[in-house]
């Protein structure tokens, strides 16, 4: 018997309900509005009185209203047919939403149920399993998607019996398992999970010790991510966010990449929606749609959506890790979110945290972050989350509470730079304030020198060092002037340029600079490296400048060539020829 | 709004505040109207049998016997052709002792178009202005403010942009619009005979602040119905923004809701958010464009409207007066249209990127160099070139009263390019260069 409740009260999208009988924190539950549902979450509970906050628009609801509520939490449904689809932050697919606008209560499903998918059974009879055993799987797309024991299944099973190979629908039994007290669980190819639960059912979760590469220099040279790692993307608007977000989706080395649109723009989504099936994975030459998932909750959907709609990215991705995927997820931006969590905590009346933010929001933001991560599986595969999520501050200033909670939760920190920007230096991260505390893991050092070169991280610390002084430089010539400083300071000042123009900006726009494999970063920065090196002479610091611009220039010509074309090594051999004028041996 | 036969009269207040009045009724439904002796006014609470109703033009005056007559439905604004030409005031009744228009009834402020069903945008809006056509290219479905301090002449531009845009219709909504330039808008309008494509949702100042909260709601109502059901390209202006952030501030205050940054409620984000996003392309034609202001106090974009209207446009456009040349220019540095890149080296000439960012770089070493010269250094000679190079650039291109042709601003830049600096200090591709450098 599913507990009843009538509305008795409504402020904005908070709707109070009075009810007949138990109700949980955190229960959907569905207002019926002459005949249309609205989908809502209780989030508070008060005696008779629940707290829901509506996923919807209450225009036109009524005191009295009848409400019958679930007895769950918010779910999603997982099983083939998640790839490539386009959701709204409760997974409902927008493909198969009627009409141009959204409308109230359209709630559709997220699998295809109609469909037929090729199953191939995994297991024999008798095998023990456990939650998130393998027990088959089908193609979807270029995935060999697994069908699992449903992570609810808490017990010990044995497998009484599996279908054989051939086409299943995915509501169909494919396998029966007998539980410890002989009891029979019938199996499908989808299972239900509640999306604000960590999916747990792995062996170990060890440090992550692979870095995740992703053809932006300055992330992957100067502050690795690590393959199950987590880092956030801070920036004042118009520094780049996006389109660092859309480089990195288009580009890491994962199977899966799973974009939140959370509370940002429409077009941006659109964006994806229209480029990403014509655009091919640099790695696989499919494209790129294939392996992506959009989880859309635009700034113009209901607010209390874009809640949900991080978690049910993030329950997808624990997902498809534990058929041992290397899941990249994107969410832009978490500032969204935590703004609808601020809205919510407002209409509730609690007493607010720094600026009018909820006093939880650092926790629930760590916890968030937690859910990333590289795993091993019980069968002994491995598969990872590894979780990127941009923040908007306001103002662009980084001392206000989102940035400061993140920051306590995230490992890598790529901070996007007014200035930068400003002089169109892109990306705009700033090399100097961003880092990767990956790259204080021993064994991430030690994969990066096995996997790179012998002295990759080394050379990465110096390139750091002579950004760093280089700075050092430009404030002093800044101070004193140019014929104030030694001619010393001119040239570390242009060496630290160098590195800028070369390694550091790289043009998201430009076929082939947009996207730069290991190698060439590694062939490039010894290269940069090798100049930073050099000697070189000159009469004064009006030659040191045009000089350098000359190499810059060079360098340049070579990172918009094919690697190692005919075209790149004339381009380098002008850069030989420009380095001979001047260097001193 | 007609009362209609039947319809219950309360005429107990139980409260009243400056924006608000509450009183019991049942049956009432979230977000519709209500006369409040003779005020329109919208319920934005109802607990139990207690209904607290926002009344746009204040509550001065207002009597706890006032009577209050439920009007069953929320705010709706009647659509048709007949809406063209025609000045309408916050509620969307006609001014001028117009009679009233015949059309459908629409619900204002109605659902988000499902982002699956929008396109990409791709045409361009050419402006004329190579601030915003070469830097900052406009697109339709494009949403974009333009960041000015009140002495700036956002107005004049803003009408000058609408003019040349070539739009289908163009939907004015002011908020807080001065008579005088409320005045100076229809005087451009009609002096360039186009009128006929023009509607106007008013509210000036002399007329109550919170009644500006319908203004936007109303414009993009008549937006969408030109967009969708007469597929044609409908360009919004919204005057000024920040007024109308304002009066959501007055009445989130007046409901006692706790204030977040600047004073401004929780849940400015959601509701800008709200009015921007209706910027739409639709695979059929059909677009909405919307070109806002959004007055700063001395230039600073860190205040709250600002600052979340940035994250929810797509770039922002900044007046700035430069002192070197003395005239109005877009202002290379802090303006950014972010649709420009489905646009530009694509419907423009390939060259248009790259040149526009070389020509930003070298505005940028002369900015530098300027900073030199004021800090009392001596100036290289590169610098002196820089700084005689942004002096042109800025009179030549950025300036808002240049009104040329795509390609032209392209040529004029690499003239200038060619004029002052080496091919290796402009460092753009090749072989762009060899095809675009001008010969002598």
């Amino acid at each position: 018997m599913k507990t009843q409740g009538k509305v008795t009260g409504i402020i904005s999208n908070l709707v109070v309900v009075e009810v007949d009988g138990p109700v949980a924190q955190n229960e959907i539950c569905y207002i019926n509005l002459a005949g249309t549902k609205l989908m809502a979450e209780v989030i508070k509970v008060i005696g008779k009185l629940a707290y829901v906050q509506v996923f919807e628009s209450t225009r036109g609801l009524r005191v009295g209203t009848p409400v019958e509520f679930q007895g769950h939490m918010l779910e999603v449904t997982l099983g083939p047919g998640l790839l490539s689809k386009n959701y709204d932050g409760l997974q409902h697919d927008l493909a198969k939403m009627k009409g141009i606008f959204l409308q109230r209560g359209d709630y559709t499903d997220a699998l295809d149920f109609d469909s037929e998918w090729d199953f191939t059974p995994l297991v024999e009879p008798g095998t023990q399993v456990v939650a998130a055993d393998w027990l088959g799987e089908v193609p979807e797309n270029w995935v060999k998607h697994k069908i699992m024991v449903p992570f609810t299944f808490t017990d010990k099973y044995t497998v009484k019996s599996i279908v054989p190979a051939g086409k299943y629908k995915v509501s169909d039994t494919i396998a029966v398992l007998v539980d410890s007290k002989g009891e029979e669980h019938k199996v499908t190819m989808y299972q239900k999970w509640p999306v604000k639960k960590a999916i747990t059912a792995y062996k170990e979760k060890p440090r992550p010790f692979k870095i995740l590469e992703t053809g932006v220099r300055v992330i992957d040279t100067l502050n690795p991510i690590a393959e199950g790692g987590t880092g956030f993307i801070p920036g004042p608007f118009g520094c780049g966010k996006t389109v660092l977000q859309h480089a990195l989706a288009k580009q890491a080395n994962a199977d899966m990449i799973i974009m939140a649109a959370c509370g940002e723009r429409a077009n941006e989504v659109v964006e994806i929606f229209t480029e990403f099936p014509h655009l091919d994975d640099p790695r696989t030459g499919r494209k790129l749609m294939e392996r992506t998932t959009i989880i859309c909750n635009t700034s113009n959907m209901p607010v209390a959506a874009r809640e949900a709609s991080v978690y049910t990215a993030m329950t997808i991705g624990e997902y498809y890790r534990s058929m041992g995927l290397k899941v990249l997820l994107l969410a832009d931006s978490t500032s969204r979110w935590a703004q609808a969590l601020r809205e919510m905590s407002n209409r509730l009346e609690e007493l607010p945290g720094p600026d009018a933010f909820p006093m939880d929001l650092s926790a629930v933001i760590a916890n968030f972050y937690a859910r990333a991560g590289f795993v091993y599986l019980n069968n002994g595969n491995t598969g990872s989350v590894t979780f990127i999520g941009t923040v908007s501050p306001a103002g662009g200033n980084l001392k206000e509470p989102v940035t400061e909670s993140t920051k306590k939760a995230a490992r890598c920190f790529y901070a996007l730079s007014q200035q930068r920007a400003d002089s169109k230096r892109y990306p705009a991260i700033d090399p100097m304030d961003s880092y990767s505390k990956y790259l204080e893991y021993p064994e991430i050092q030690e994969y990066l020198n096995k996997n790179i070169s012998e002295k990759w991280v080394s050379l990465v610390m110096k390139s750091k060092n002579i950004i760093q002084r280089g700075r050092e430089a430009y404030e002093q010539i800044n101070i004193l002037g140019d014929d104030g400083v030694p001619l010393d300071y001119h040239d570390r000042y242009w060496k630290a340029e160098i590195i800028d123009f070369v390694v550091l900006q790289q043009d998201a726009f430009d076929k082939i600079d947009c996207n730069t494999p290991l190698n060439r970063q590694r062939y490039m920065l010894e290269k940069v490296m090798q100049i930073c090196d050099t000697n070189f002479h000159f009469d004064g610091f009006e030659q040191c400048s045009s000089y350098y611009k000359r190499i810059i220039n060079a360098l340049k010509q070579m990172n918009y060539s094919e690697f190692q074309s005919e075209e790149f090594y004339n381009y380098e051999k002008e850069l030989e020829t420009i380095l001979n004028e001047r260097r001193v041996q | 709004m007609e009362t209609k036969a039947f319809q219950r009269i309360y005429t107990q207040l139980t409260g009243i505040t400056k924006a608000t009045v509450s009183l019991r009724a049942q049956g009432v439904a979230n977000e519709e109207l209500a006369m409040v002796h003779g005020r329109l006014a919208q319920v934005v609470k109802i607990m139990g049998d207690m209904v607290t109703l926002q009344v746009f033009s204040g509550t001065e005056g207002i009597p706890t016997n006032a009577e209050v007559v439920f009007f069953g439905e929320p705010p709706k604004l009647k659509v048709s052709d007949d809406l063209a030409g025609r000045f309408f005031d916050a509620y969307g009744r006609p001014m001028f002792g117009d009679s009233e228009i015949e059309g459908e009834p629409r619900e204002i402020g109605g659902p988000s178009v499902n982002p699956l069903r929008r396109k990409q945008p791709s045409e361009l809006i050419a402006t004329g202005i190579a601030g915003i056509d070469l830097n900052n290219t406009l697109v339709t479905g494009q949403k974009i403010p333009f960041f000015a301090d009140p002495d700036q002449p956002f107005n004049q531009v803003m009408a000058m942009v609408a003019l040349r845009a070539q739009a289908d219709k163009i939907i004015l909504g002011g908020m807080g619009l001065s008579n005088d330039d409320f005045l100076f808008f229809k005087n451009v309008f009609e002096n360039a005979g186009a009128l006929d494509r023009i509607i106007s949702f008013v509210n000036t100042t002399e007329q109550p602040p919170v009644e500006r909260l319908l203004v936007p709601d109303m414009a993009l109502t008549a937006a969408e119905y030109f967009a969708v059901e007469k597929k044609e390209k409908v360009l919004v202006l919204l005057t000024d923004m920040t007024l109308y952030a304002d009066a959501l501030s007055i009445v989130s205050n007046r409901m006692d809701q706790i204030p977040s940054k600047d004073s401004m409620p929780g849940s400015l984000y959601s509701d800008l958010a709200k009015i921007y996003e209706k910027a739409v392309q639709f695979p059929d034609g059909g677009s909405i464009t919307i070109i806002a202001v959004t007055t700063l106090s001395g230039g600073d974009i860190t205040h709250a409207i600002p600052d979340n209207t940035g994250y929810i446009t797509e770039g922002q456009l900044f007046l700035r007066t430069d002192s070197d040349t003395g005239k109005v220019i877009v202002d290379p540095f802090r303006s950014l249209s972010r649709l420009k890149q489905l646009v530009i080296g694509k419907k423009t000439r390939e060259d248009h990127p790259q040149v526009m960012n070389a020509a930003v770089r070298l505005y940028a070493d002369a900015a530098n160099a300027k900073t030199k010269l004021e800090n009392g250094f001596d100036l290289t000679e590169y610098d002196e070139r820089a700084l005689k190079f942004a002096r042109d650039y800025s009179e030549k291109l950025l300036a808002i009263d240049v009104n040329v042709e795509v390609d032209t601003m392209l040529n004029t830049a690499w003239q200038l390019f060619a004029k002052y600096f080496s091919k290796t200090e402009v460092a753009i591709k090749n072989e762009l260069v060899e095809k675009y450098w001008p010969a002598n």
